[in-house]
């Protein structure tokens, strides 16, 4: 195979990574709202660590991202 | 947007352009670039708005109501991540906080319909970097000032075997020299990523109204809309982005300050 071929191959692959941290992220919310939805006194104090949750779950996705751009314009 | 053989290229929003020469110190030029006067302009802009909202009245308007959401936001966020003893860390963080989300916001301004580009500061791992790398040292600097070395006990939590305690140690010492990268990456390709996209849309309404009126109107207006969505969806990032910078930065003084 080409490499420039292989380059955009593995780019295009890296997206796989961003689809699956858009399931992380909505795991995220969702087990949030669920869980605000039984007790919704208690909700407003865990806003922290929903946020942490969720800029963990993005994290890996972004990277993903950092990835695929380093395939495409950097290797 | 360069439109080089019909070709739009998404990156070009991102370089930094010169704008004034000015000298050269050290073998290197020093110039104004559109990264610096765009950073002057989120300067601005937050002094205006602060200016506005610090007349102490008695009966606040609406400005000042405005101002002192965000201060009361910051503050709520402090007292419940750090407790008493982050008092003194709200300044940094709420400068922190504003000075993310001025710039983040100011970078999806329209005002390129006037001829102006406007230039994302965060969508630089430059500026993020060293914004992360200051957060980081007051990390460092408060827990090796307060706690001296017993600041090294950060990376063995409470109850660890003791078998496990080298293994523990490399593990959280790792994820601790990790944060200020995380840090910087995530800002850095959250809003490089929305940027692009935002333009990758921007190509195909332009692209697919050049090519005709049918690919204009089943491609190019599906597009738009799409485009006013995902800029509704940008605009919920930068805050997004700005307030887990802030919140991040505030978790990892909290380590420093009550080490666990």
């Amino acid at each position: 195979m080409d490499a420039e071929a292989a380059k955009l191959l593995g780019a295009g692959m890296a997206a796989i990574g961003a689809g699956v941290a858009a399931v992380g992220v909505g795991n995220v919310f969702g087990s949030f709202l669920e869980s605000a939805l039984r007790n919704p006194s208690a909700a407003d104090g865990q806003q922290g660590r929903l946020f942490i949750g969720f800029a963990a779950a993005e994290l890996l996705g972004l990277l993903a991202f950092v990835v695929a751009m380093i395939l495409i314009f950097v290797a | 947007m360069a439109a080089e053989d019909g070709k739009i290229d998404p990156m070009y929003q991102f370089e930094v352009q010169t704008i004034f020469e000015g000298f050269s110190l050290g073998g290197q030029q020093i110039s104004l670039t559109n990264s610096a006067v765009w950073m002057g302009f989120a300067v601005v802009a937050l002094f205006i708005f602060m200016r506005g909202g610090m007349k102490r009245e008695l009966v606040p308007g609406r400005w000042q109501m405005m101002v002192e959401g965000f201060t009361g936001f910051v503050d709520n966020m402090i007292n419940a991540n750090i407790g008493p003893g982050g008092k003194k860390y709200a300044p940094y963080v709420f400068s922190l906080f504003m000075f993310i989300l001025f710039s983040n916001v100011l970078g999806l301004l329209p005002v390129g319909v006037l001829g102006l580009h406007p230039f994302t500061v965060t969508s630089h791992l430059t500026v993020t970097g060293v914004l992360a790398i200051i957060s980081f040292s007051i990390v460092l600097l408060v827990g090796f000032a307060k706690h001296k070395l017993r600041f090294f006990t950060l990376f063995v939590p409470h109850g660890t075997p003791l078998p496990m305690i080298p293994f523990i140690f490399i593990v959280e010492l790792l994820s601790f020299l990790v944060r200020p990268f995380s840090l910087a990456l995530r800002l850095f390709v959250a809003m490089t990523a929305g940027h692009i996209l935002l333009k990758v849309l921007a190509g195909f309404v332009i692209n697919s109204a050049n090519a005709g009126a049918g690919f204009g109107v089943f491609v190019g207006i599906p597009s738009f809309t799409l485009m006013i969505g995902i800029s509704a969806l940008e605009l919920l990032v930068a805050v997004v982005q700005a307030y887990v910078f802030a919140l991040l930065t505030s978790l990892y003084i909290n380590d420093a300050v009550n080490l666990h």
